[in-house]
């Protein structure tokens, strides 16, 4: 059971999931979903860190606060990120995420992502024991 | 497919009567059409709103209303302080105070042809769009607070315009009873070097020819010929709405139980209008406006130095700027009674009819100039409030096309080279950062703008004036 990244359709959005055999592997790779939505991860290179901590009250706001901690980074840093380590304590989160400014020629960046949203918004296990990170991002 | 439930009301209004949790029914404007293609979504959504507390009427859906998150776009409700009503970060969005403004250029198309692909490459150069774009003002805490107290008004203290500009623009350019204390640190941060940038997404400056009018009374009120060019500019709040919609409806979806509130759905994430936590929001969210109308003060002044540059001839003079993402406080009549509401509008446009006090004095004859965008390759209008739009849906109409199709049906269907390729060879100049954006941007993902405008006319929420087609496009 390997880690994987997907997105699904919205009318107007789009849907972002991680997918992985633990939940913090789910939440990563959730976040590379997201870089995907701006442009093609593998054409980030992480050469620089950041360090993300948030936490909230349950562990689907945990999700939206790290993707909006992440949306928030990128904005202010103007970088895009491609590699992310998480770590998960309850409802806390502790992450760390490379990448690099943004370089338009070489990133070919489609959109800015506005924020993580709570539609379709949900983490849960399947019946093959993957955790599953989801939810819908406004562009 | 249209849900069983529903009740045809008019040729272009449906209802959803009240169920459920529901205080008040759904109402829908469109063409049947329209609502057979209509997300499920959108009914459910535009259910949901109606269980809100305090909502006044009923909650109603727009003919470009698609699936939004909480309240669908194209969503508008109204709510009463002194009903318990509430005021909603999800009724609202990310995007505060989005909006359209169109300017006049004073050319006409054969002025303007020979020149229109130098245009399109000096406004692409000159105003800064796409993902991770900074603008060359910087603002520093004292500025950006002053900033988000006077919206296009500071932005023309600064020298970004004119005070003719602020008669045309909703509340003459500044949103009255912003709190920029009640933004953040973070969203203020977000915002910093991104005054006068256009953004990404549906969000563009385009270089329209008057194609059509329909109602020449208006159009010659509005300054408005065939043949004449206008420039529209589609852009928001940028980073500091974004941050402060994140912010507030993470608050809101926390607080609603300590509220005593049942949400059906997070994101209707909501609270008292007269709740501490209302009232912050408010505030903010009124910052957000204004930092809406100065960014599109100052992208106005950026398209008015390309002209200067290139077409001097041109004189770059403000028709009318309209916000769609809002919640206003408006006073409406019902049954008889004038009662002061807070309208949310979610992807709508305000439309006030002729006589409105808050029109300005030039236009009050005529009714409020609704600005309907269009995307890249097909036609935009002009609308006009009328009279009977107050008892439609508080003065309201569409805001778009609305999407018809996913961000990846898009990309699946069309690849962003052949979709400029074509559309040059139709005329219309495309510049963009991003050829994957102008894919999922494509004109045929989104519906048909004029089966939209002509429902939204026929069902009485504004009327048609003028129909604009592109010539040149910068898209974020």
């Amino acid at each position: 059971m390997t880690a994987s990244w997907q997105h699904f359709s919205h009318e107007a959005d789009i849907g972002i999931a991680g997918i992985a055999p633990d939940l913090a592997g789910a939440f990563a790779q959730a976040a590379l979903a997201l870089t995907a939505v701006i442009c093609d991860p593998q054409r980030v290179r992480p050469e620089r860190l950041v360090e993300i901590a948030c936490t909230a009250p349950d562990r689907e706001l945990l999700l939206v606060d790290w993707l909006n901690a992440l949306i928030y980074e990128m904005a202010v840093r103007h970088m895009l990120f491609s590699r992310f380590e998480v770590q998960l304590d309850g409802t806390r989160l502790r992450a760390r995420a490379w990448g690099e400014p943004v370089d338009v020629t070489r990133h070919r960046p489609a959109v800015e992502v506005k924020g993580a949203t709570y539609t379709e918004l949900g983490v849960f296990q399947d019946v093959q024991g993957l955790w599953h990170a989801q939810c819908v991002v406004d562009v | 497919m249209a849900p069983p439930e529903l009740k045809q009301l008019s040729a272009f209004s449906w209802e959803i009567a009240p169920r459920g949790a529901m205080r008040v029914a759904a109402v829908l404007f469109a063409s049947r059409a329209l609502i057979d293609a209509m997300d499920a979504k959108v009914f459910e959504q535009a259910c949901n709103v109606a269980t809100l507390p305090g909502i006044v009427q009923a909650s109603y859906a727009m003919p470009d209303a698609h699936w939004g998150y909480g309240f669908p776009i194209g969503g508008v409700a109204a709510f009463d302080a002194e009903e318990g009503g509430v005021v909603s970060a999800g009724g609202v969005g990310f995007d505060i105070s989005c909006g359209v403004r169109t300017l006049h250029t004073g050319l006409t198309v054969a002025q303007l042809e020979h020149s229109k692909t130098a245009l399109a490459d000096a406004l692409f150069e000159h105003i800064p769009a796409g993902v991770g774009s900074t603008g060359a003002l910087r603002l520093n805490d004292k500025a950006m607070d002053a900033m988000l107290a006077g919206g296009a008004q500071w932005a023309v203290a600064q020298g970004y315009g004119d005070e003719a500009d602020l008669a045309r623009i909703e509340e003459h350019g500044c949103m009255r009873g912003a709190v920029p204390s009640a933004v953040s640190a973070q969203a203020k941060r977000r915002q910093r070097d991104e005054m006068g940038t256009l953004g990404s997404g549906n969000h563009y400056l385009e270089v329209q020819r008057v194609a059509e009018i329909f109602d020449a009374p208006a159009a010659a009120a509005f300054g408005l010929k065939v043949d004449d060019v206008v420039v529209s500019i589609h852009c928001g709040s940028r980073g500091l709405g974004h941050q402060i919609g994140t912010e507030y409806l993470k608050d809101m979806a926390i607080a609603a139980g300590e509220y005593g509130i049942r949400l059906p759905d997070r994101e209707l994430a909501c609270a008292p209008i007269d709740s501490p936590l209302g009232q912050r929001y408010l505030g903010a969210m009124r910052a957000a406006i204004n930092c809406a109308l100065a960014n599109r003060q100052i992208i106005t002044h950026l398209t008015r130095e390309v002209f200067a540059r290139l077409v001097p001839q041109a004189h770059l003079n403000l028709l009318y700027d309209v916000s769609h993402n809002t919640c206003k406080v408006e006073e409406h009549v019902i049954d008889g009674k004038a009662r002061r509401l807070f309208v949310h509008r979610k992807g709508a446009t305000r439309a006030f009819g002729p006589g409105h006090r808050d029109l300005p004095p030039d236009l009050r004859p005529v009714g409020q100039p609704v600005l309907i965008g269009g995307s890249m390759g097909t036609s935009s209008y002009i609308l006009v409030g009328t009279g009977e739009s107050e008892t439609r849906a508080f003065s309201s109409a569409c805001h778009g096309a609305g999407r018809a199709m996913s961000r990846h049906a898009a990309t699946r269907q069309w690849h962003g080279r052949d979709v400029v390729d074509d559309l040059a060879a139709r005329g219309i100049v495309i510049r963009s950062p991003s050829l994957r954006g102008v894919a999922e941007e494509a004109p045929g993902a989104y519906k048909d703008v004029s089966a939209v405008v002509d429902a939204a006319d026929a069902a009485g929420l504004a009327r048609k004036v003028a129909r604009l087609l592109p010539m040149a496009c910068v898209k974020g």
